[in-house]
């Protein structure tokens, strides 16, 4: 397969991405921040989202879904970073949809439907603090009655106040278990907190929470694989948005050299910031490549996948962070205003950075997987 | 079976059957290199068998048409030849300027005559090219140039000196960028071709800094150079070398630039030990590794892309300069790791466990990388003027 999208995702892309650039473009997020809005995303977009069968996409066709692969997911998600839209679409149309279908079982009948349907947005539970670290997970499941009681402590819980449902990890006897975790369950709080993109996460308390045995997502220990899936899903849905999110930094800082005058002449004249453009256009085309990649070798089901998805968060990682960082410096004192726009994209791919791994860890992983 | 499936069968079957075992190992040296040419003398008969196989298949230089020695295959066809002979580790049957650079602007901008003429010998390895572009007061300007070739009716007599010729004290002939009209900047110069035992040419080798000499001065004096020996027409010669470079600078992207693409931490894992965790035992050059990795992770994706949108006309035609900066950076920067994973072994400059200090003098040598063929400040200065469009660039 070439590495460049091919007809039918270029189809998408023509229509995903002015309907996002016209119905929640920034200044969508604006109003919501400046409303104080407590959900963290709008209701009616969402809606909107569902008219066009995104929430869907990845959904299997048997669930209601349009059973579409990451490398569509991911023209979505670009879309959504570029105009830094808050969405519930990679929880729960990427993250959560992923570790369903690999599961497939009861769980998977009850909620793939309803995400497809836009009823039903989803959280991830799984991080316990304040930097990503999935292998060390501390909440436990222990059998109880008919099912299992659930006690511990979740991070960070992005959408987790407003989620129908949260799908949790959770150490079991022998390894970990993923369970389906509903909004009105006995014993669940969360403390939503305002981040600094102004999207809302929770700190997620699991006070004996007790869920029946079919809560489990797969089988009972057997978590591990449905929890890789999740992550290399979401991972790669991160990638994708923060491809998104810089891109539209360096557009937006480009066009700024092409506008701005000092001393007489046009900023984007002088070489010195020239050099420094240009660098980051070749970041930002390494960084979308390695996104795709990702995209593909996922689709593929491919064993490479796993090491391709690391390298691909942090490289989008890298690539979108010097967007933002020289975004903000050639636009001088006016980056530095809440006015303008740029500043707000610092923030979101500050927020999608730490998401599900930051650089750091990710180069580790990729150490990790090449044996040293 | 898809047509391609079966292709990739025959393939490998005809490279089980044709390619020796001693060129199923990776090139440890130039030495191991096949540059073909009058005067070249094998490594020894592996090397001139797998040689003579390819070029009676037209695998020297697959994707060229077969009248001109070539095996006429497809960009598919061609992957998956490359594909293949990657699987078993096979080297290159012949490495060439000719096969690199002229033969693709004769396909371009030659005539039926002269493609003939000169690509079948590039194709066999009869004829070892080398290219004069660059001259002592032209490097980064280069149409600054001013070997002169002043016209003689039927001839003409070129005077000059060119620098950074590779292997011109090897080569038999030379394309050459020779300035024909004065008055004329860009309009002015013709791409020659001529001998390099014509009468008058004279080569000069340049050590370098890795204590090699790949690079020469040649000199020019009174060369009479026949009036059939060029490209395209006279005086545009520099849309040709525009091209060239364009294709020199694709070439780069498609494979050289980024060096070996694979993990550099796990090959030090053997010489530094590790720890109880197992990781390498030196906990900062690994995470200096381990982020080199992912950047030659992710430069092997953009790669695949770029040469995958290339072939189908999808790219930015001065992408391809992005390729060149990125790719040689990075190579530059792995063998910085080199060194510094090798420690002190890795400063030995001859001794023969050292394989003569390749690892000082490769280290060395990649420093050109981000110089010849368009420094990474042209590089960069071409991205902002064409792809990104910024003003007075």
């Amino acid at each position: 397969m070439p590495l460049y999208h091919n007809d039918d995702q270029a189809m998408l892309k023509d229509s995903v991405a002015p309907f996002v650039a016209e119905q929640a473009p920034v200044s969508h997020l604006r109003k919501l921040r400046d409303s104080a809005d407590a959900t963290g995303f709008s209701r009616d977009l969402w809606a909107q989202f569902t008219e066009m069968g995104l929430p869907g996409m990845l959904v299997p066709e048997a669930h209601g879904g349009l059973g579409m692969g990451h490398m569509e997911a991911g023209i979505v998600l670009e879309e959504i970073g570029r105009n830094l839209t808050p969405s519930p679409f990679l929880s729960t149309g990427v993250g959560a949809v992923a570790a369903l279908a690999k599961a497939g079982g009861t769980q998977a009948g009850r909620w793939l439907p309803a995400i497809a349907s836009g009823e039903a947005i989803v959280a991830l539970a799984i991080d316990e603090g304040a930097k990503h670290r999935p292998d060390r997970i501390a909440t436990t499941a222990t059998r109880a009655g008919n099912g299992f009681r659930l006690d511990g402590k979740k991070s960070f819980v992005l959408h987790g106040h407003v989620a129908d449902m949260s799908i949790v990890a959770a150490k079991t006897d022998g390894g970990i278990t993923l369970f389906a975790v509903p909004k009105d369950a006995k014993g669940v709080t969360a403390d939503p907190r305002r981040l600094v993109d102004s999207s809302l996460a929770s700190h997620v308390t699991l006070d004996g929470v007790e869920v029946d045995a079919d809560a489990v997502i797969g089988e009972v220990d057997a978590g591990g694989e449905i929890l890789d899936a999740l992550l290399a899903a979401t991972r790669t849905g991160a990638a994708a948005e923060m491809v998104g999110v810089g891109q539209g930094a360096m557009d937006m800082t480009v066009n700024y050299l092409k506008e701005r005058k000092q001393f007489g002449k046009l900023i984007g004249e002088f070489q010195g910031l020239q050099h420094r453009a240009a660098h980051l256009y070749g970041e930002m085309e390494v960084a979308r490549a390695t996104v795709m990649k990702a995209q593909q070798l996922l689709d593929e089901g491919s064993e490479g996948a796993k090491l391709m998805v690391s390298v691909a968060k942090a490289k989008a990682g890298r690539a979108a962070n010097l967007a933002v960082r020289e975004g903000v410096q050639m636009h001088g004192g006016i980056g530095m205003t809440d006015e303008y726009d740029i500043g707000l994209y610092m923030k979101r791919d500050r927020a999608l950075a730490e998401y599900m791994g930051d650089v750091h860890y990710h180069i580790d992983q990729v150490a990790r997987m090449n044996g040293y | 079976m898809s047509e391609l499936d079966a292709f990739r069968t025959e393939v490998r079957e005809w490279l089980e059957a044709n390619c020796p075992a001693e060129m199923r190992v990776p090139v440890r040296d130039e030495g191991d290199v096949c540059w073909g040419g009058r005067n070249w003398v094998f490594k020894n008969d592996a090397q001139k068998q797998w040689l003579e196989a390819c070029v009676s298949k037209g695998y020297t230089v697959p994707d060229w048409p077969k009248p001109y020695g070539g095996a006429g295959l497809t960009p598919e066809q061609t992957k998956v030849l490359k594909q293949e002979m990657k699987r078993i580790h096979a080297r290159s049957p012949l490495d060439s300027f000719g096969i690199w650079m002229l033969g693709p602007a004769l396909l371009q901008f030659g005539t039926e005559e002269q493609k003939v003429q000169y690509l079948n010998p590039i194709a066999r390895g009869e004829i070892r090219w080398c290219q004069g572009y660059s001259e002592p007061g032209s490097g980064s300007d280069l149409v600054s140039l001013q070997t002169f070739g002043d016209d003689k009716g039927d001839h003409w007599i070129v005077n000059g000196s060119k620098i950074w010729t590779s292997y011109a004290d090897k080569a038999d002939w030379i394309f050459c960028l020779v300035r024909t009209d004065k008055a004329n900047k860009y309009q002015g110069i013709t791409f020659m071709l001529f001998d390099m035992a014509s009468k008058g040419v004279t080569t000069k080798p340049i050590l370098l800094i890795s204590g090699n000499s790949p690079f020469c001065e040649t000199f020019f004096d009174d060369v009479e150079v026949p009036k059939t020996q060029f490209i395209g027409e006279i005086n545009r010669g520099w849309d040709v070398a525009k091209y060239l470079l364009g294709h020199e600078r694709e070439m780069i992207s498609g494979g050289g630039a980024g060096g070996d693409m694979v993990s550099i931490g796990g090959a030090f894992a053997k010489s530094f030990g590790k720890n109880a965790a197992g990781e390498l035992d030196d906990p900062i050059l690994r995470a200096e590794m381990a982020a080199f990795d992912v950047d030659v992770f992710a430069y092997r994706a953009m790669g695949e892309r770029f040469m995958d949108m290339w072939k189908t006309g999808r790219a930015h035609p001065a992408s391809s300069n992005m390729m060149k900066y990125v790719g040689t950076e990075l190579n530059k920067r792995r063998h910085e790791l080199v060194m510094s994973g090798g420690g002190s072994e890795a400063l030995e400059w001859d001794s023969e466990e050292t394989k003569g200090g390749a690892r000082a003098r490769g280290w060395l040598r990649t420093k050109a990388n981000s110089i010849e063929g368009g420094t990474s400040e042209v590089m960069l200065n071409v991205i902002a003027k064409r792809i990104l469009d910024l003003p007075g660039a």
